[in-house]
């Protein structure tokens, strides 16, 4: 099954297992794909924030590097023109439903829109984006940490986690379009849901919207 | 395992028995209703359209004066035969008559037809629409324009046999395609599919053979068939009618794929909303049951083949086949990365094939007649017909089948009568929110799945509405626009927020409120978007919005730079205003006419709008007499000013 395979990305040679997704190829050999959804390991990636687009040879348009499986002789590209614009795009309508605060923001420095940003050169000044209306409701009602929608970019990242590490299914997805949202059961406040307070899910928050309570204390390296 | 997949087919194959079943069950349906062609029979077109016009009253205004009266005849509920415009449709077929085929019928008329025709002699001509067969007193349905055109395939019955009597449809050779299939090795059956090209009529236009080849091969026992009945695109009902007027068309079609790719279990895929169409396919698959059709041991075969209706809460993403099977599993109707295709992992990781339903009706009759004959109309890549649904501003709006390639001018000017009300031409939207709109040049354009991708649009699943000059092609976009956000799952970043930004930048121009920078804003979105997103909803959303700004652009820089709406249609940029030199001091209907008490008579006796109290309903357009014709609107607003000024 596992055989090994040579590929070849931005010029470098590379050999992995066959079948293994280009994503975790690329990352594990320090290639910068920019990415929020995709969890290792998952069977049938979510494929959702459509950020970790690369050049395929042989592809026609773009493709997604979380579901790409690697074989043989591949030749990957990650950084072209129509690459760039599809992560600018991304990128940019992702912050435009982000509300914006980094220096209040307990992710400053460790938020993966920032590494996104910095990696591709992209800042929130040049958007000609309208900000969308930000959702302003805050859920503080467990001890440890708090959830704070208007920063969620919908990874579902936790929920992922939620059900499938910690087992137990306090949160999950919700609603359509516009009005998708990481919710409990009922939209019930965390605190009167089964959440056990395992903390997994704020660990995998990849932005500032699942964070600790008393952050100075438990983190290095905040500012 | 090739020898187990041997083994398999062996086991299903032909038994010759089937004939004989079939020959049975045919002679007795036939014989059950050789009683109508006895007494006159009065069919009646209760689909929901028909319904939706008074049908259910006609029905039972018929049998209650037959039977004050002593008459003897049948009342027959069947489906639709596509001409909306014309419900309720009555057809009645009297020994020594030619069927005929009345429109528009009201209690009235039913009332008049049994006293004049039924009780007497005389078939009432003057209110006749057409007749069904040739005859030396009155015209056919093929001689009308639509006639020429029309080419049933699977269409043929619907409107004439009652749905809900498996007898009517055995009588016209129902399921001998599949007494036929099962008589063939399963393989053979299937090369028959592929050597038609019967490409899938959801929108997509993927060769069916080569989905069910793929099904066929994948490992595995348990394998499933599904028949995707979502229908979610606005305004469409093709599938719907299909459904309550032909269940069985479409069942028979299901067998035959599921003997092909070896299924056991199949489903059909309804929104719950077509109560209707869920309660005739329900017996339609009883009577199926009790005749041996379905079930175990299909006409005495060893092929097994249990279908089902799963009625589904009818979102418009949940059409799309990953999120489908996701919501027939429980879960959310969410999209999913393809591949692997459904064909390999479907239905609970089963391979499985989703077919549209009008796909599968063109089985049975490729079977019984073969590919050639399937090829031999349309065009060669898209071979066969296609059924549009004619909308919007139409005289004859309602469901036509087509040959492939017939042209876009064919199907609106030929077949539905033209743009009504001397009205001119301005567009086509064809292929639902993920199609397009087409100027007059693109009319000429035969119509296939690929033809249309060139100007930007698709064929789709076959919608087709039809726009005048009184509609706004900004607002048409941002109507379909709206559509597509509140309908996107929400999963992935380009459709649930690119969509939304593009719905407001569409809302901010025809509300007077936009920029020309915005343009290229929303031209970028449009082309990331159809890169970016994961499924097709997503990657055809922007489809409205790049055909009106390549064919209207005029249109979106009056909106901008003019704050004028060049239709008179967005109300956030036009006035209502009565013409002093055109109004009638002596009428006063358009005040009685204004639910606001917007109108007032000025000193001098003429009419005019309080524009501070105006809602713009359009009430006092349409009240004033077309003599005076004296309420027109002005666009952009400042226009007002300018009268006002000029006629004090
Ligand atoms: C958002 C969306 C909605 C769809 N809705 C329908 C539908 O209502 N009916 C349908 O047959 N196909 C629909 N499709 C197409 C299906 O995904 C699928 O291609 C089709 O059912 C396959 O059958 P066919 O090959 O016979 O067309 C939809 C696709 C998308 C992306
Ligand atoms: S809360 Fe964090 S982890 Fe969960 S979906 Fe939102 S961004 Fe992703
Ligand atoms: S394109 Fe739209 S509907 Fe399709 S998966 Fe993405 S968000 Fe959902």
């Amino acid at each position: 099954m596992s055989k090994k395979v040579t590929i070849t990305i931005d010029g470098r040679r590379i050999s992995a297992h066959e079948g293994e997704k280009l994503l975790w190829v690329a990352l594990d050999s320090g290639i910068y794909i920019p990415h929020l959804c995709a969890i290792r390991g998952q069977d049938r990636p979510p494929a959702g924030c459509r950020l970790c687009f690369v050049e395929v040879g042989g592809r026609l348009g773009p493709v997604t590097a979380c579901t790409e499986p690697i074989r043989e002789g591949m030749v990957v590209r990650t950084r072209t023109p129509r690459v760039d614009r599809l992560v600018e795009t991304a990128f940019r309508l992702l912050l435009s439903d982000h509300r914006l605060d980094c220096k209040n923001c307990t992710k400053n420095g460790r938020c993966e829109l920032q590494v996104i940003a910095r990696e591709r050169g992209l800042g929130p000044d040049r958007d000609p984006l309208q900000p969308l209306p930000a959702k302003t409701y805050i859920d503080e009602s467990p001890r440890t940490f708090v959830f704070d929608p208007g920063r969620c970019v919908l990874c579902g990242r936790c929920v992922w986690v939620d059900q499938q590490v910690a087992g137990v299914g306090a949160i999950g997805f919700s609603g359509r379009g516009i009005r998708r949202r990481v919710t409990t059961f009922g939209d019930s406040n965390l605190a009167e849901s089964p959440c056990t307070e395992c903390g997994l899910c704020v660990e995998v928050c990849p932005v500032g919207a699942l964070f600790f309570k008393l952050p100075a204390k438990k983190t290095k390296g905040d500012s | 395992m090739r020898r187990e997949n041997r083994e398999r087919e062996a086991g299903v194959m032909a038994v010759p028995s089937a004939e004989k079943f079939y020959a049975m069950l045919r002679s007795a349906a036939v014989a059950g209703l050789r009683i109508l062609d006895e007494v006159p029979v009065i069919r009646i077109g209760t689909a929901t359209c028909g319904i939706a016009a008074g049908a259910l009253l006609v029905r039972d205004t018929f049998r209650d004066e037959l039977n004050k009266r002593g008459i003897e005849a049948r009342v027959m509920e069947v489906g639709c035969m596509g001409h909306c415009y014309a419900e309720p449709m009555v057809i009645i077929t009297k020994p020594g008559f030619p069927s005929l085929c009345y429109n528009n019928v009201d209690e009235e008329l039913a009332i008049h037809l049994v006293d004049d025709f039924l009780a007497r002699g005389d078939p009432c001509y003057e209110f006749a629409m057409a007749a069904l067969e040739p005859n030396d007193f009155f015209p056919t349905f093929q001689d009308f324009p639509r006639g020429i055109y029309e080419e049933k395939m699977i269409l043929g019955d619907c409107g004439l046999i009652d749905p809900q009597e498996i007898d009517h449809f055995l009588a016209r050779d129902g399921y001998l395609a599949l007494c036929k299939a099962l008589q063939t090795e399963s393989n053979q059956v299937l090369q028959e599919i592929k050597k038609a090209n019967l490409r899938g009529r959801g929108g997509a236009g993927f060769p069916a053979g080569e989905k069910w080849d793929m099904a066929r091969k994948a490992p595995g026992e348990i394998k499933f068939v599904i028949c995707n009945g979502d229908e979610g695109d606005p305004g469409a009902f093709m599938d719907r009618n299909i459904l309550e007027s032909n269940p069985h068309l479409v069942i028979e079609g299901m067998i035959i794929c599921a003997y092909c790719v070896g299924a056991s279990r199949g489903f059909l895929y309804i929104r719950s909303e077509y109560r209707q169409a869920v309660c005739r396919m329900e017996r339609a698959l009883e009577q199926a049951r009790e005749k041996g059709l379905l079930g175990e041991r299909i006409l005495g075969s060893n092929f097994s083949f249990n279908l089902e209706i799963f009625t589904a809460a009818g979102a418009f993403v949940c059409g799309e086949g990953t999120a489908l099977v996701k919501s027939m599993e429980g879960k959310m109707g969410i999209p999913e990365h393809r591949p692997p295709e459904l064909a390999e992992s479907g239905y609970l990781g089963k391979p499985t094939v989703l077919n549209n339903v009008k796909t599968f009706c063109y089985v049975p009759p490729i079977i019984l007649r073969g590919a050639r004959w399937f090829r031999d109309v349309g065009t060669p890549e898209s071979p066969g017909t296609a059924v549009f649904a004619l909308a919007g501003k139409i005289s004859a709006p309602g469901l036509v089948e087509v040959p492939m390639g017939t042209t876009l001018r064919q199907l609106i000017d030929d077949v539905g009568g033209g743009v009504p009300h001397g009205k001119r031409f301005k567009a086509v939207q064809i292929g639902g929110p993920s199609g397009g709109c087409l100027p007059e040049q693109a009319l000429d354009i035969p119509i296939d799945f690929d033809s249309l991708l060139g100007a930007g649009a698709m064929m789709g699943s076959g919608g087709i509405i039809v726009l005048d000059e009184d509609d706004c092609m900004v607002r048409i976009a941002r109507f379909f626009l709206n559509f597509t956000q509140e309908e996107s799952c929400g999963k992935c970043t380009f459709c649930r927020l690119g969509t939304r930004h593009m719905f407001r930048i569409l809302d901010d121009i025809i509300r007077g409120k936009g920029e020309m920078g915005q343009l290229e804003t929303l031209r970028r979105l449009a082309e990331d978007i159809k890169i970016g997103s994961l499924c097709n909803l997503g990657k055809t959303a922007p489809n409205p919005v790049l055909t009106t700004l390549r064919y209207f652009f005029d249109e979106y820089r009056a909106h901008i730079s003019e704050k004028r709406c060049p239709a008179l249609s967005c109300p956030e940029l036009t006035v209502y205003f009565i013409e002093p030199k055109r109004c009638s001091k002596l009428c006063n209907v358009c005040i009685g006419s204004c639910p606001v008490e917007a109108i007032f008579t000025r000193d001098d006796g003429l009419k005019a709008i309080d524009q501070e109290k105006c809602v713009k309903c359009d009430n006092c357009l349409k009240a004033c007499p077309p003599d005076y014709s004296a309420v027109i609107k002005l666009s952009p607003l400042s226009l007002l000013d300018e009268r006002l000024g000029k006629n004090k």
